[in-house]
């Protein structure tokens, strides 16, 4: 299969200031430039779907099923939920939270580390014991779902 | 001793895309050479060999220094049959299914750039498919998307440039070789 490339026919003469400028704009063809403005926005809608969620505002402490404590994150804080097994500690630190210490044998939440993205969960399941980032909007809870 | 004589019966178009494999290996060898900030996002220059054979010699041949240029670099480069094998495998297979289908579009509409473009954009797809499903079954992968994306849409621009520019002017080429003979 061979395909003829017509040299020079897709050069409108309205066009050529822009041409000598940028001389790769003649190889654009009419489609060409709306599949570049179509990959733009798919990345620019990838970007902001990065940010789903909102801003994340608040850590939500639960202990038992229950909301222990809702913390800004805004503010460096540190808590300490009692469970059944122990004392659990929270640290809040430049917009991001963590499970410093907890009871627990296997150190799951503790080794999750910092977490600050909206929808983000460290969960110390023997302590009953979870730690949750809070956003500006909901977001698809796929755990309790 | 007698010396053992093998003769392959090889036609021209052996030849010929025996030539523009290793055309395509050079340039997936400068390809691994040049640093980028994040692991996984590369130019993907060979891709402008394989556009250049799609226009010229149509998919078969395309798709055969594809499979050529992955294979020979993959030995190369020491990552045969790795994970990075298997990726640059699948996104090359992705992106040559969605060439096959964006070649067939009007040639005065489409361009060697929304090819470019188009297959940037499948072997992205492909890549992040096979490793979702099989290296990091994890959706935090997703999380990278914009980025590889943004990769995507800036070397699939470039290599579609260089593509368009080259046919333009091996078309001239081969007007001027058929005009004097």
């Amino acid at each position: 299969m061979s395909r003829a490339f017509p040299t020079g026919t897709a050069v409108p003469a309205p066009k050529q200031n822009v041409e000598m400028l940028f001389p790769a704009i003649s190889l654009f063809r009419p489609g060409d430039c709306f599949v570049f403005l179509a990959a733009c926005v798919f990345c620019f809608l990838s970007f902001s779907f990065l940010s789903r969620g909102g801003i994340a505002e608040k850590a939500v402490v639960r202990q038992g099923g229950h909301i222990f404590a809702r913390i800004d994150l805004s503010r460096a804080s540190r808590i300490d939920i009692p469970g059944p097994i122990g004392t659990t500690t929270v640290v809040v630190e430049n917009r991001r939270a963590r499970v410093l210490s907890d009871p627990g044998s296997h150190q799951y939440c503790v080794r999750q580390g910092w977490i600050k993205r909206a929808g983000d969960i460290a969960i110390c399941a023997p302590n009953e014991v979870s730690l949750e980032i809070e956003g500006s909007d909901e977001v698809y809870d796929s755990l309790n779902y | 001793m007698t010396r053992s004589i093998i003769e392959l019966e090889t036609t021209p178009e052996d030849h010929r895309v025996a030539r523009l494999a290793a055309a395509a290996i050079t340039l997936a060898l400068v390809d691994s050479a040049i640093p980028l900030p994040l692991p996984g996002i590369k130019p993907g220059l060979a891709n402008i060999v394989t556009m250049v054979v799609l226009a010229r010699h149509g998919w078969s041949a395309a798709a055969w220094i594809t499979g050529l240029r992955i294979t020979a670099s993959g030995l190369l480069l020491g990552n045969f049959l790795s994970p990075a094998f298997f990726l640059s495998f699948s996104g090359a297979v992705c992106s040559l299914c969605v060439l096959a289908l964006v070649v067939r579009l009007p040639d005065h509409v489409f361009g060697p750039i929304s090819w470019s473009l188009f297959a940037a954009f499948a072997h992205l797809a492909g890549q992040l498919l096979l490793a979702r499903l099989w290296l990091i079954p994890h959706d935090g992968l997703f999380y990278l998307v914009p980025f590889f994306a943004t990769a995507a849409l800036i070397f699939g621009t470039i290599n579609g440039l260089i593509t368009a520019r080259l046919l333009g002017e091996t078309e001239i080429l081969h007007k001027a070789e058929t005009q004097n003979a």
